[in-house]
């Protein structure tokens, strides 16, 4: 090889070389923060894993939020119409989060079966569901109302 | 009357597309000059009955003509006359006739200024952004028809989406459009150039300034997004990794890669075909980045409506113009390949590197966005990707990068020797690293790898690029002025977007270090304190504006006992709508911004809280301005418009008067294919 041949070889290699490191890297930071959607009867029968970080989603049960008397702490429940998974979570709630609605939360599956939320997102607009949502809930066989169209 | 006027311009403009698309490519196969002049014609006519059909959306908002869908969907008698404007562009369909209004408008430009190309490859590149109008135009009206009447007319509209309801709003969309529909005319004339097999420095130089200009336009509308995220939806965030937040930095990424690789094609020759495939690149992506928002696949804040025949269609859209340009691309490309030799130390290595990481970070991205939608569509469950993956992948490729920034403009093109450019640099690399410690220690008081690491790297771009100026303001001793004022606009835009992007790094970093964040519940008279700073919550109020009633708070911000400032946070619920919504108040000042958003009220007579402390935050602001100011100062050099005028193309004729080296003895400028 001359030494402009070589010094390309290097190149290509040093290249080569930092395309792969970097696709390890990003391939591993991928799995770990892979967050996977769980509606309330698949809970209910247990199939989340305790000890990932997962998604819950489902309509918040109406009558089920309840304030801490001190401190930020609110109880609520997820539910699918069918099964209903209890929800604790310490913080602001989004703007659009009220019962009824949909919501999806990120967070663990406690041993005591309730779910503690790191965070709860609701929806931007009244009449928009989180597909997800929409799906866990069809899968619980509820109908949402005829006639209502979402914009 | 007027829907009907604006839904038959619509059409006509659909025709007039057509024509544009077809005629003159057939005529520029043929030779038949008429047949290609026939393209600026149509080109002409569609603008103008698409900016007929606009205004008579824009007429029928105003008016408040809720016999249109659309406007009733999106409009209300309360809503003020700003948002009736900018409600035009609130939803899904007059987006549409908004982006194919631009379309038709850049090509119009590019008509315009294209005088100086051979009348063959002005033909084709218009025609192709006809043909991608064709695609917009039948889309909007077969699907999204935006003057579709409504039966029987409602007493009054739905009103506009709350959080659209925003000054912010009312040009991030635009912005993100110019951006997006401007890298049609890259697109377009890397195309028109396959079609033709002629890939030459005079292409690479007309391509320049348009892909610039659509680059900075795009980063505009992102960093508007961006602002308007922070204060608007009220969580103190300035960029959350959503989906449609990446829909829109794909392309720019790629944007950014194509304006690098079209630096080295227009001044050495190389990098042809990858500068061409850059191009079909990031329109491709700019139609994925609509075809994400607009089919109602994504769970995000933008997506407003699932409709999925919208979606097929797009999809098909997508699917045809990267489907032809790839196919086109694979068949033409080894003709325009180039054989310009250089080493890896060297501009060219530097700006090759730049591009194959810009290209890592996209295919993160890429990954990370789309990995969901295909699980989900093969029915293998349900996953999303969470913000932590981002950062993680993001922040060690950007280090590197960051480094090539600096070190890129002071390498010389072709050769240059790796002891000699150690020997040159390894003070201002030293100086780079001292900044990167003092700097945090002195402003936050502590420091991590990473702080030192991404503050240092910014500092390598500051001490690099005064470096530069300083060496060519003392250059063959002339007067120091002079020499600066000798030097292009192109130089100077390139510094200005390298410096904001230096300042957007030192920013970022320190915000991601050091900002505080907590959520508190408090009474009246209470405070708490965050990051030095007490806010003590005094009073709340009903406050009625147009269109919505408002609870505000009074919180008074006081440090060591001293005033600092009152914040006025309010919570308001539209009265169409019944739509809750923070509305956050800050105080910005130069190395920090405070700020509070009012949550609920809680039992007990407290309301809940939520302080940020977000140190550098400004910062942010300041860089991306700059880098998008940069962006229009190097599309503006003169030579542009000076080249415009000539067809040479042969890379010789480029005698060095907007190189941007700084070195002594001239770059060697020999061998190039």
């Amino acid at each position: 090889m001359t030494p402009r041949q070589k010094r390309r070889m290097a190149g290509a290699a040093l290249v080569v070389l930092a395309v792969s490191g970097a696709s390890a890297l990003a391939l591993s930071a991928f799995r770990e923060n892979l967050m996977y959607f769980y509606g309330p009867t698949q809970l209910a029968e247990g199939e989340a894993p305790g000890e990932r970080i997962i998604r819950l989603g489902g309509l918040v049960e109406n009558g089920s939020i309840r304030h801490a008397e001190e401190g930020l702490t609110v109880f609520f429940s997820v539910t699918d119409t069918k099964n209903s998974i209890p929800v604790e979570y310490v913080g602001l709630l989004p703007d659009l989060f009220r019962e009824g609605q949909g919501v999806v939360t990120h967070g663990r599956m406690g041993p005591d079966g309730v779910f503690r939320a790191e965070r709860v997102l609701a929806r931007h607009d009244e009449n928009y569901m989180a597909p997800e949502v929409a799906a866990a809930l069809k899968a619980a066989g509820y109908e949402e109302h005829p006639g209502k169209k979402a914009y | 009357m007027m829907p009907e006027i604006g839904q038959l311009a619509l059409i006509l403009a659909l025709l007039m597309a057509l024509v544009q698309g077809t005629i003159p490519l057939i005529g520029a196969h043929r030779g038949t000059t008429t047949w290609m002049a026939t393209a600026h014609t149509a080109v002409a006519g569609q603008f103008l009955f698409l900016a007929i059909a606009y205004l008579a959306l824009t007429y029928a908002f105003i008016t408040h003509d809720f016999s249109v869908a659309y406007v009733a969907n999106h409009s209300n008698s309360a809503l003020p006359l700003m948002y009736r404007i900018s409600g035009v562009w609130g939803g899904h369909e007059g987006s549409l006739v908004l982006w194919a209004l631009m379309l038709a408008g850049w090509s119009l430009a590019v008509s315009l200024f294209s005088k100086g190309l051979p009348a063959v490859m002005a033909a084709r590149t218009v025609a192709v952004m006809g043909l991608v109008s064709v695609g917009i135009l039948s889309f909007t009206l077969f699907t999204s028809n935006p003057f579709e009447p409504i039966f029987p007319v409602p007493a009054d509209g739905r009103d506009l989406n709350p959080l659209l309801q925003d000054p912010g709003l009312v040009i991030h969309p635009p912005m993100l459009y110019m951006g997006y529909v401007g890298l049609a005319v890259p697109f377009a004339i890397a195309v028109a150039a396959l079609i033709g097999g002629r890939l030459d420095a005079a292409w690479a130089r007309w391509t320049r300034p348009w892909a610039t200009t659509a680059w900075a336009f795009l980063g505009a509308g992102i960093a508007l997004g961006s602002w308007w995220a922070y204060y608007t939806l009220g969580w103190g965030g300035w960029w959350f990794w959503d989906p449609v937040e990446n829909a829109s930095l794909m392309p720019w990424l790629a944007a950014t890669a194509l304006i690098h690789s079209l630096a080295v094609t227009e001044k050495r020759g190389a990098f042809r075909s990858w500068t061409v495939l850059m191009a079909i690149l990031a329109f491709s992506l700019s139609l994925l980045g609509t075809f994400l928002v607009r089919s109602g696949v994504l769970v995000s804040v933008h997506a407003f409506a699932t409709d999925p025949t919208r979606g097929v269609y797009i999809l098909m859209l997508l699917l045809a113009v990267t489907g032809i340009s790839f196919a086109l691309y694979a068949w033409r490309a080894p003709t325009v390949r180039s054989h310009a030799e250089f080493d890896p130390v060297s501009r060219e290595g530097a700006l090759l590197a730049n591009n194959v990481i810009l290209m890592v970070a996209l295919a993160a991205v890429l990954l990370g966005t789309l990995y969901p939608l295909l699980l989900d569509a093969l029915g293998m469950g349900k996953i999303s990707v969470g913000p932590p993956y981002f950062n993680a992948v993001f922040a060690p490729l950007m280090v590197p990068l960051i480094f090539l920034v600096g070190l890129g403009p002071l390498l010389r093109w072709k050769h240059v020797s790796p002891l000699e450019v150690t020997r040159r640099l390894w003070h201002t690399l030293l100086a780079a690293l001292v900044a990167g410690v003092v700097f945090p220690l002195a402003m936050q008081g502590s420091i991590t790898l990473m702080v030192v690491l991404g503050t240092a790297t910014g500092f390598w771009i500051l001490f690099t690029i005064a470096r530069d100026l300083y060496g060519r303001a003392t250059h063959r001793g002339g007067n120091p002025l002079t020499a600066l004022r000798k030097t292009p606009a192109g130089y100077y835009g390139m510094t200005v977007s390298h410096l904001g992007f230096a300042i957007l790094v030192i920013g970022i970093t320190l915000l991601m270090a050091f900002e505080q964040e907590q959520d508190v519940r408090l009474g009246y008279g209470q405070s708490h304190t965050l990051a030095g700073y007490t806010y003590e919550l005094r009073e709340t109020y009903g406050v009625r504006g147009p269109n919505y009633e408002a609870v505000e708070a009074r919180v008074v911000v006081t440090r060591d006992g001293e005033f600092v400032t009152e914040l006025f946070p309010q919570r308001r619920v539209y009265r169409v709508q019944t739509q809750p919504m923070a509305q956050a108040a800050y105080q910005t000042r130069f190395t920090r911004d405070i700020f509070v958003a009012l949550g609920e009220p809680l039992p007990g007579d407290t309301w809940s809280l939520r302080l940020y402390h977000n140190p550098f935050q400004l910062w942010l602001w300041i860089g991306a301005t700059l880098i998008v100011l940069g962006g229009l100062v190097a599309a503006a050099d003169r030579r542009y418009r000076v080249f415009a005028r000539r067809t040479s193309d042969s890379p010789a004729d480029d005698t060095g008067r907007a190189s941007a080296d700084d070195l002594p003895e001239p770059a060697g400028r020999s061998s190039v294919s």
